[in-house]
C-alpha cells in the first residue's frame, strides 16, 4: 500500500494510478479528436481528403478552404461565403447579450433586495421559462414577429433572444445578490441612496464576476442558437444556419475542407471565450444547472 | 393623537420603483412564454394548416398525431436517445470526475479539454461528426488505410443504427459538463467523512459505493434533469448530423414539430406535438424547480 | 415630550403580531438598550425606528415629529449594523462620507467632517483603505465613524459588538461608553448580551415575546426585576429561583425552604407586606452574590441569615468561586470569595443576604411589590 497522502483520504496504488492516467488520457484524445479532424482537414486540398486519410497531416498546406468558407462559398443560392452571416451573428449577439444582462441584473437586484409578496412566484415563472422546449413558442412567435414587422430581421432575433434569455440572467444575478448582505442595502438607504443609486453605487461595483458569467452564458447560447435563427432569420440568418446550409447543400461537389473551415469559423468566437474565460463559463454552466 | 400623514413623494416612489422596473420583464414573460404556450395549446385544438385558423376540431390533431408512423418513429427515437444519452453521459461523467479527483497531475490541463465541446454549437459538433463518421472519407476509410481492410462502420448511413451516432455526438458534447457537475459535488464532500470511513476499514471501492456516490445524490438529480431537458429539446444536432435521415430514421419530436409546422403546413399537428414535448419537460422540471425554490426560501 | 417617543407601537406580519403595544420615551442624550433573547422583537423595533420596517400601529416621533411615513434617510438617524455593512467597493473615507454625499453636502465640508471623526476614533490613518483590508475592530470603528459623521439626532446600534472576539468586545464596549459620555448623543442600542446592557445603558428595556417586560435604569432592572423572566435573563449566573412557603415568625414574614438534608429552614424577609401571603406558595429569588461565605457577606446589610447546607460542586473562576448546592429541590449557585475554603460534600455555613431577596407570585410570575 502506498503512503496515504495528506490531503485526500483516498489512497491508490501504482497499478491503479497507471490505469487512471490511461483512461483519462484516452478520453482527452476522444474529446480532442473532432477538433483535430476539423483543424487538419481545413488546411488540406480536397483531393487529400477524398483520396487520402482524414487523420493524416496535410501534404500540401493551404488556406484556400478558409478563404472560400469566409468569402466565396455557396450559401443557399448566393456565393457570399460565411462573412455576411458572421456579421449578422455579431449584430444580433452584442445587443441581445447587453440587454438581457442588464435586465437580469436589475431583476436579480429587485428579487433579492426589494422583496415583495409573491416575488418567489414571479421568479418561479421566469425560471421555468428557461426550460421550456422552444417548439412551444415557435408558431405564436412567428405570428407576432410578422405583425411587428420584425420577421426575418436581426432586430427580431434580438427580441427573441432577450425574451428567452432574461430567465437565465435573472437566475444568475438573483443567486449572486442573494449572498450579498442586505444590511448594506439598509445602510445605504439610511445614508439616503435610492433604488437606482444603491444599484449603481453599491451593487454594480461588486457584480463583476457574475456579469462575466452572464455575458459569457448569453453570448455562447445566442451565438450557438440554431432553432430561432432558422425559424425567424429570414434574410438575416445567423452563422449557425449558414453553416448548416453550407454543409447540407446538395448541389455540386462536397467540399469537406471548406465545411471544416466553416465549422471552425462558427466555433471560433465561443471557443475563444472559453479559452480566455473558461472559469466563468463553467460557473455559468453550473449555476444554470443547479439551484433556483 | 395626529393621524399618520401620507408619505412624501420620494418615499412612495421608492416603494413602487422596484415593482415598476420588474414589471416589463414579468409582462414579457407572461406574454411571450405563458401567453404563447396558451396560444399553441389552443392551436393544437384547431384545424390550422399553413396559418393559424381558429376552427375548433377537439382532439383530432392528437388522434392524427398518434396515428402517424413518423411520430411513432420520433417517440421511439427519443426514448432510445434520451435513455442512452442520460445513462452514458452520467456514467462517463461520474467516472471521469472520480478519476480526476485522485490528485491527478495535469488535472488543470485535462478538465478544459473534457469541457470545451460544451462551448460549441451543436451545428459545429454535427458537422464534425457527420464527416468523421462518413464511411467514404471518415473513420472507416481511415481504418482501412491503416491496414484494417475489413473494418466497417456505416452506422450513419444505416437507418437502424443512425440514432446511435446522434447519441455518440451528444455524449461527446455534454459528458464533460456532467463530469464538472460531479467533480464539484465530490469536492464538496467533507474529507473527514472519507477519513472516518477508512478508519472504519472501507476499501476504496466500498468507500465510493457506500459513502461517496450516495452523497452525490443532488448531483445525480441535477444531471438527470439537465440531460433529459437537453435531450427532449435536441433539434440542432439531429439536423446537422443526419438531417433526420437516412430517410426519416432519426426523426425526433423536435424535428417532427418543425417539419409538420413549417414545411408540411400541418400547424395543428405541429402544435399538438409541441404540447406533448412541453408536457414531458414540465413533468420533469416543475417538481424539480419547485423543490429547489422551496428549499431556498 | 421626549426626544424619541415610541407610542403604542405594534408590528404585525399578516395576522401575526410580533410586537405588542410598545411605549418607550427616550430623553435627549439618553442611552437606551433594548435587550432580550433572539426573536423578542428588539431588532424589529430598532428597524422601525430606522424606517427600515413599516409601522403597523401606533407612532414613532423624533424631536416631536411623527416619522411613521418619513423615509429612513430623512429621519436624521444613523445606524451601526451587526455586520458593519461597510460598502466593500469604497474606501473607508468614501464609506464614511457616502451619506453626506447623498444628502448633497459639498466636498470640502465632507472632508472636514471626515477628518474630525476619523481623528476622534483614531482611524485617520485608515481612510484610504478598503474595508477588506481592516481588522474586525477597525471595521467596527469605521461603522461607528460613518454614523458619527452624519451628526444625527439618534444613533441606532444593532448588536454592533457581537461579531468581535471576547477581548475586543470589552474594549469596544468601553470605547462606546466613553464616546457617549463625551458627545452626549441619544442612542438606542440593541443587544442580547445582558452585560452590555448593564454596562452601557442609562436605561434598559428588557423585551421578550414582543412585549417590553420592564423599562428602567440598570439598577432598577437588576435589583427589582418586574418578573421572573427579567430576573433570570439579567445577571450571570442567573438569579436563583426556588419555591418557598411564607410563614410568620417573630412577627416577620419568613420564607420556608428545605435544605439538602430535607430539613426545613426559615429565611426572614426584609419586605414586610409578604405577611399577606402567609401560608401560600411563592417563588423566592436570590442572586448568587447574595449567598456567600460569612466573611464575604455585605457588611451594610441588616438582614444576613446564616444557612448551613451541603456543598455540591465548587467552580473556582479566579476572581470568585462558585458553589452549586441543592435547596428546595433546585440547584442553587452561590458566589464566594476566591479564597473561601469550601470543599465538595462538606456542610458549609453560608451567609444569605435576605435584604436583596425578591419574591414572585408563582401564578403570574410577577414580582410581589413591597
Amino acid at each position: 500500500m502506498s503512503a496515504a497522502s495528506q490531503d485526500t483520504a483516498v489512497s491508490t496504488g501504482r497499478v491503479t494510478r497507471t490505469f487512471l492516467y490511461l483512461v483519462l488520457i484516452l478520453f482527452a484524445l476522444f474529446y480532442l479528436l473532432p477538433l483535430y479532424v476539423m483543424g487538419v482537414n481545413s488546411v488540406k486540398p480536397l483531393s487529400e481528403i477524398t483520396g487520402g486519410n482524414m487523420m493524416a497531416l496535410p501534404q500540401i498546406w493551404t488556406l484556400a478552404p478558409w478563404r472560400s468558407a469566409w468569402s466565396t462559398a455557396q450559401i443557399g443560392v448566393e456565393p457570399t461565403g460565411l462573412k455576411p452571416y458572421f456579421l449578422n451573428s455579431i449584430l444580433m449577439v452584442v445587443p441581445a447579450v447587453a440587454i438581457s444582462t442588464v435586465v437580469g441584473a436589475l431583476n436579480g437586484y429587485i428579487l433579492t433586495k426589494w422583496r415583495f409578496r409573491g416575488d418567489t412566484w414571479v421568479f418561479g415563472l421566469m425560471l421555468f421559462s428557461c426550460f421550456i422546449p422552444f417548439q412551444i413558442v415557435l408558431i405564436p412567435m412567428a405570428v407576432v414577429l410578422g405583425k411587428l414587422g420584425l420577421a426575418g430581421t436581426v432586430s427580431g432575433l434580438i427580441l427573441v433572444h432577450v425574451v428567452y434569455g432574461i430567465g437565465f440572467t435573472t437566475l444568475y444575478f438573483r443567486n449572486y445578490y442573494a449572498a450579498f448582505p442586505t444590511e448594506l442595502i439598509r445602510a445605504a438607504q439610511i445614508d439616503g441612496a435610492g433604488f437606482f443609486r444603491i444599484f449603481w453605487r453599491i451593487l454594480l461595483p461588486v457584480s463583476g464576476p457574475i456579469a462575466v458569467v452572464s455575458v459569457i452564458w448569453q453570448f455562447t447560447n445566442i451565438w450557438n442558437d440554431f432553432l430561432f435563427g432558422v425559424s425567424f432569420g429570414g434574410t438575416s440568418q445567423p452563422m449557425t444556419v449558414a453553416l448548416n446550409n453550407l454543409v447540407q447543400s446538395s448541389t455540386g461537389v462536397k467540399e469537406y475542407n471548406v465545411h471544416f473551415a466553416g465549422a471552425i469559423l462558427a466555433a471560433l468566437p465561443t471557443l475563444f471565450v472559453y479559452i480566455v474565460a473558461g472559469r466563468y463559463f463553467v460557473r455559468g454552466l453550473m449555476a444554470g444547472s443547479v439551484k433556483g | 393623537m395626529a393621524a399618520p400623514g401620507t408619505a412624501d413623494f420620494r418615499t412612495q416612489l421608492q416603494d413602487w420603483l422596484p415593482k415598476l422596473v420588474l414589471a416589463p420583464s414579468l409582462a414579457v414573460t407572461l406574454l411571450f412564454v405563458y401567453g404563447f404556450i396558451l396560444f399553441t395549446i389552443v392551436l393544437s385544438f384547431t384545424g390550422s394548416k399553413m396559418l393559424p385558423r381558429f376552427t375548433w376540431v377537439g382532439f383530432e390533431n392528437y388522434e392524427k398525431l398518434f396515428a402517424l408512423p413518423a411520430w411513432h418513429t420520433a417517440i421511439a427515437n427519443i426514448a432510445i436517445f434520451a435513455s442512452l444519452y442520460i445513462v452514458i453521459c452520467t456514467a462517463i461523467g461520474l467516472m471521469l470526475a472520480i478519476f480526476l479527483d485522485q490528485k491527478i497531475r495535469g488535472e488543470g490541463m485535462l478538465r478544459p479539454i473534457y469541457l470545451y465541446p460544451m462551448a460549441l454549437s451543436f451545428i459545429v459538433t454535427g458537422t464534425a461528426w457527420k464527416w468523421f463518421l462518413d464511411p467514404g472519407i471518415g473513420l472507416q476509410n481511415v481504418m482501412r488505410q491503416w491496414g484494417w481492410e475489413s473494418f466497417t462502420f456505416t452506422w450513419i448511413k444505416d437507418s437502424e443504427m443512425a440514432i446511435y451516432t446522434i447519441v455518440l455526438a451528444a455524449v461527446w458534447q455534454t459528458s464533460g459538463f456532467v463530469m464538472a457537475m460531479f467533480l464539484a459535488g465530490l469536492r464538496g464532500i467533507d474529507n473527514e467523512i472519507l477519513k472516518a470511513a477508512q478508519i472504519d476499514g472501507a476499501s476504496n471501492w466500498q468507500l465510493y459505493r457506500r459513502i461517496v456516490i450516495p452523497l452525490l445524490r443532488p448531483a445525480f438529480l441535477s444531471a438527470f434533469v439537465i440531460l433529459s431537458h437537453l435531450a427532449i429539446k435536441s433539434y440542432d444536432l439531429v439536423v446537422a448530423l443526419t438531417g433526420g435521415g437516412p430517410g426519416r430514421a432519426t426523426e425526433m419530436p423536435a424535428t417532427f414539430m418543425y417539419s409538420y409546422t413549417f414545411t408540411r403546413n400541418q400547424m395543428g399537428i405541429g402544435a399538438s406535438s409541441a404540447v406533448i414535448m412541453l408536457m414531458t419537460i414540465a413533468a420533469i422540471m416543475v417538481p424539480y424547480l419547485y423543490a429547489e425554490l422551496k428549499e431556498k426560501k | 415630550m421626549g426626544f424619541l417617543e415610541i407610542r403604542n407601537v405594534t408590528k404585525a406580519y399578516g395576522n401575526v403580531e410580533v410586537l405588542h403595544h410598545v411605549d418607550i420615551t427616550v430623553e435627549e442624550s439618553e442611552f437606551l438598550v433594548l435587550v432580550g433573547p433572539s426573536g423578542c422583537g428588539k431588532s424589529t423595533l430598532l428597524n422601525m425606528i430606522a424606517g427600515l420596517e413599516s409601522i403597523t400601529g401606533g407612532e414613532i416621533a423624533i424631536k416631536g415629529r411623527v416619522v411613521n411615513k418619513v423615509h429612513s434617510s430623512k429621519r436624521n438617524i444613523a445606524m451601526v449594523f451587526q455586520s458593519y455593512a461597510l460598502y466593500p467597493n469604497m474606501t473607508v473615507g468614501q464609506n464614511m462620507t457616502f451619506g453626506l454625499e447623498m444628502h448633497g453636502v459639498p466636498k470640502p465640508e465632507r472632508d472636514r467632517a471626515l477628518a474630525d471623526v476619523a481623528k476622534l476614533l483614531q482611524i485617520d490613518h485608515l481612510v484610504d483603505r478598503k474595508p477588506g483590508q481592516l481588522s474586525g475592530g477597525q471595521r467596527q470603528r469605521v461603522a461607528m465613524g460613518r454614523a458619527l459623521v452624519r451628526n444625527p439626532d439618534v444613533f441606532l446600534f444593532d448588536e454592533p459588538l457581537s461579531n468581535l472576539d471576547a477581548k475586543l468586545r470589552v474594549d469596544m464596549r468601553t470605547e462606546i461608553k466613553k464616546l457617549h459620555q463625551k458627545l452626549r448623543t441619544t442612542i438606542v442600542y440593541v443587544t442580547h448580551d445582558q452585560i452590555e446592557a448593564m454596562t452601557l445603558s442609562t436605561r434598559i428595556a428588557v423585551m421578550n415575546k414582543g412585549y417590553v417586560q420592564q423599562l428602567g435604569t440598570p439598577k432598577e432592572i437588576y435589583d427589582t426585576p418586574a418578573n421572573i423572566f427579567v430576573a433570570t435573563f439579567m445577571g450571570s449566573p442567573a438569579m436563583n429561583i426556588l419555591p418557598a412557603r411564607v410563614a410568620m415568625a417573630d412577627g416577620r414574614p419568613q420564607a420556608r425552604i428545605t435544605d439538602a438534608e430535607g430539613t426545613e429552614r426559615l429565611l426572614p424577609f426584609s419586605q414586610s407586606n409578604l405577611a399577606e401571603w402567609e401560608g401560600r406558595e411563592i417563588l423566592l429569588g436570590i442572586r448568587p452574590e447574595a449567598i456567600t461565605d460569612p466573611e464575604g457577606a455585605d457588611r451594610k446589610s441588616t438582614n444576613i441569615v446564616a444557612l448551613a447546607n451541603e456543598v455540591g460542586v465548587t467552580e473556582p473562576a479566579g476572581s470568585d468561586t462558585y458553589v452549586t448546592m441543592t435547596l428546595s429541590g433546585k440547584d442553587v449557585i452561590a458566589r464566594m470569595r476566591a479564597d473561601a475554603s469550601v470543599a465538595p460534600g462538606e456542610v458549609f455555613n453560608f451567609a444569605v443576604n435576605m435584604e436583596k431577596a425578591v419574591a414572585f407570585d408563582p401564578k403570574t410570575e410577577e414580582r410581589i411589590k413591597p
